[in-house]
């Protein structure tokens, strides 16, 4: 264990160093951020002053290194246009936008391994089938005007659930969470509902499929011999065989939600860091962008470390000191 | 011959059929047979002729798109068809078991051997959890795994195969059923330890005067090791007696190849017989006996159904040319085992 610790955390610096590079040499090549950030009455001399100030004018690996230097340091630049660290204002954001992934992600397993188990179990029926069917629908559909619907129907039409921003936060450890106030969960439900449709549709093809694949299999047909009952066999021998394929997925979908979540979050006005990193996009902000990209990564290693934990707890053939 | 006079197992003309979008399959055709109390009862034939099927009927573990069509089985004296879902279940695993022909796969791969096995007997047993890891480790004990109460705490994968197969048989023994269904259990392993494990298993069911039907598609090994054996071919018994006597004497042609094909002692100088032709598929089967277009005795007559001939009180079979007697013109060439009998 602490072996698998050790040299998936030599492999994230890895990928870390690698992305840090693939990401600033991108940024790099979008375009220069000075036009953006002077008047355009800026005198030229004005111009080179800022440029230099800025380290623009250094060449790519030399700007590459400075900046490997800083991120050593915990620091990724300043914000062009906030002039505000990069780094804190992206942690201050991203909070709420894991509490809606997380959020989104929580429902659509919630909800999600039931109507797959429920269709799996009943593929002939029109509720099987029903299932099946609406989750092509909510993979097809588009997220922003899903969202749009769901504002028309349950906040303008019924008045039931607010539209904008988190509601009421606690804090836990310095953190603010919406979901454990009452208004926080009432701010949260739509924007959650909202991005874990496509998780929702993938977990609940994922377990109908998983669960037909599973129940003719001999270990199935020996737990009836037994003469347990349907519940235990289901739950138990059938459930925790699909987990697996489950599990992986869902890591593999973290991040692919994490930046689906831009979208939700602009819909719902979700103070998260979708609204920065798109205004950061237009304005050429590079050091909020890095930072985005990296904190990403990051996020998405940790999920990845998690997810193959997780993963050697439900299949015990999987050794984690062998990967 | 012991005489058995409780009937554990009564099956009569049971029919299985699967439904498939090509036709449909009469896995199952007929078949009958009873089990004593204490009885071991062999199935043989050649792989697809519905033994696996007929031992699933029996445990009701027929799934779509097959399913039992007619015929009754009778357990302990109870007809099985007009039981309800939770007195099925509360027979299964419980009086009644089944090991399977592969251990790698019928045991939860994700699922430890404790759980898997004190499941068990929770299933059946008002005992605690305790008691019931005690009866598991007992249970393992019995089937010959060392240190069964460390082992016990493994998953599936830890065991070689052979040992696996020793802990499927010892699941099936844990609530000390009346019948047990052995599903060719030794098939997948090798010889040596596959002898070992069929004697071993047919020692405790007789120690117990546990019921037990063997499945084989290997003639050789039950000869000796069971009571009454019943030889099946394309879904139907086609011939049914004590076993000696089936091996002593084969009646139908069918019987008489699978004999003809054990390289045994005797036919060391000999060709192996062998059945010509391949197992036919069940979809287009012949009309009258299905075997006849592998049969060296077969003629016109053999177009329609063959007759049950009952030849004592347990022995019969179905044919219209009993070891090639009587057969029109291919009388000549008999089989070569026959010369082998006595
Ligand atoms: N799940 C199934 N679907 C369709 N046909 C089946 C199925 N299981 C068994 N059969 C049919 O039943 C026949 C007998 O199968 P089985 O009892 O497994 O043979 P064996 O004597 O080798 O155990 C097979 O040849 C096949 O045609
Ligand atoms: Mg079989």
């Amino acid at each position: 264990m602490t072996l698998f610790l050790i040299r998936r955390l030599q492999q994230s610096i890895v990928v870390l160093l690698v992305m840090s590079f693939v990401v600033f040499a991108g940024v790099f090549a979008i375009g220069n951020p000075i036009d953006s950030l002077i008047s355009p009455e800026a005198t030229e001399q004005e111009r080179e002053k800022a440029i230099s100030q800025l380290g623009l004018d250094q060449p790519l690996y030399a700007q590459y290194f400075v900046f490997l230097k800083n991120v050593s340091r915990g620091e990724l630049g300043t914000s062009f246009v906030h002039n505000r660290p990069a780094i804190k204002l992206i942690l201050e954001r991203l909070p709420a936008t894991l509490e809606l992934t997380v959020a989104a992600l929580v429902f659509a397993i919630i909800v999600g391994i039931p109507l797959g188990l429920l269709a799996g179990l009943n593929t002939e029926s029109l509720i099987g089938r029903g299932i099946l069917s609406s989750s092509i629908l909510f993979f097809s559909l588009p997220t922003f005007w899903v969202g749009l619907m769901m504002i028309l129907l349950f906040s303008i039409n019924l008045g039931w659930l607010p539209t904008t921003g988190r509601g009421e936060t606690v804090e836990i450890w310095g953190i603010h969470a919406s979901f454990l106030t009452l208004d926080g969960l009432r701010h949260l439900a739509m924007p959650a509902v909202n991005l874990g449709l496509y998780p929702l549709a993938l977990i609940i093809r994922l377990t109908a499929s998983g669960t037909q694949e599973t129940i003719p299999l001999e270990y199935m047909k020996l737990a009836k011999a037994k003469g347990l009952r349907r519940r235990r066999i289901i739950f138990i021998h059938l459930l925790k065989n699909i987990m697996i394929p489950i599990v992986t997925v869902i890591g593999l979908q973290f991040s692919v939600i994490l930046a689906f979540a831009v979208v939700t979050e602009s819909i719902f006005a979700w103070p998260g860091m979708g609204r920065l990193i798109i205004d950061s996009i237009n304005l050429l902000d590079r050091p909020v962008i890095v930072a985005y990209l990296l904190v990403t990564v990051v996020v998405f290693l940790i999920v990845n470390i998690l997810v193959d934990i997780l993963y050697s707890i439900l299949d015990p053939r999987v050794r984690l000191g062998g990967m | 011959m012991t005489i058995y006079s409780d009937t554990i197992l009564e099956v009569k003309d049971l029919q299985t059929h699967f439904f498939l979008r090509e036709g449909v399959v009469k896995a199952v055709d007929g078949v009958s047979f009873r089990v004593g109390k204490g009885e071991i009862l062999g199935i043989v034939g050649e792989s697809g002729s519905g033994k696996s099927v007929t031992g699933f009927s029996i445990m009701g573990l027929v799934n779509k798109p097959g399913k039992v069509v007619g015929g009754h089985i009778k357990f302990r004296g109870d007809d099985l068809a007009y039981m309800s879902e939770e007195q099925l279940r509360m027979l299964r695993g419980n009086r009644m078991s089944i090991i399977f022909q592969d251990a790698n796969v019928s045991l939860n791969p994700v699922l430890r051997i404790d759980t898997q096995m004190i499941e068990t007997v929770l299933a059946h047993k008002d005992v605690s959890k305790d008691e019931a890891r005690k009866i598991s480790i007992n249970g393992l004990k019995m089937v010959g795994i060392p240190a069964p109460d460390e082992r016990i705490n493994s998953y599936p994968h830890e065991f070689s195969g052979g040992m696996r197969q020793r802990l499927s048989i010892a699941m099936a023994l844990l609530n000390e059923p009346d019948l047990i269904i052995a599903d060719e259990p030794t098939t997948a392993l090798d010889v040596t330890i596959q002898a070992q494990i069929l004697y071993e298993t047919q020692k405790l069911c007789r120690d117990r005067g546990t019921s037990l039907i063997w499945i084989t598609h290997d003639l050789t090994v039950i000869a000796g090791l069971v009571d009454q054996v019943c030889v099946m071919y394309a879904g139907q018994i086609v011939e049914s007696g004590p076993v000696d006597d089936v091996l002593d004497d084969p009646q139908h042609p069918y019987t008489i190849g699978l004999i003809g094909s054990i390289p045994s002692a005797n036919t060391r100088s000999k060709k192996l017989y062998q059945i010509p032709g391949m197992a036919p598929s069940l979809l287009s089967l012949p009309e009258g006996c299905t075997f006849r277009e592998r049969c060296q005795f077969a003629s016109e007559t053999c177009k329609s159904v063959p007759p049950k001939i009952i030849l004592s009180d347990r022995r019969a079979v179905r044919c219209f040319y009993p070891k090639g007697e009587n057969a029109a013109e291919n009388s000549a060439t008999i089989s070569p085992h026959e010369e082998d009998v006595q």
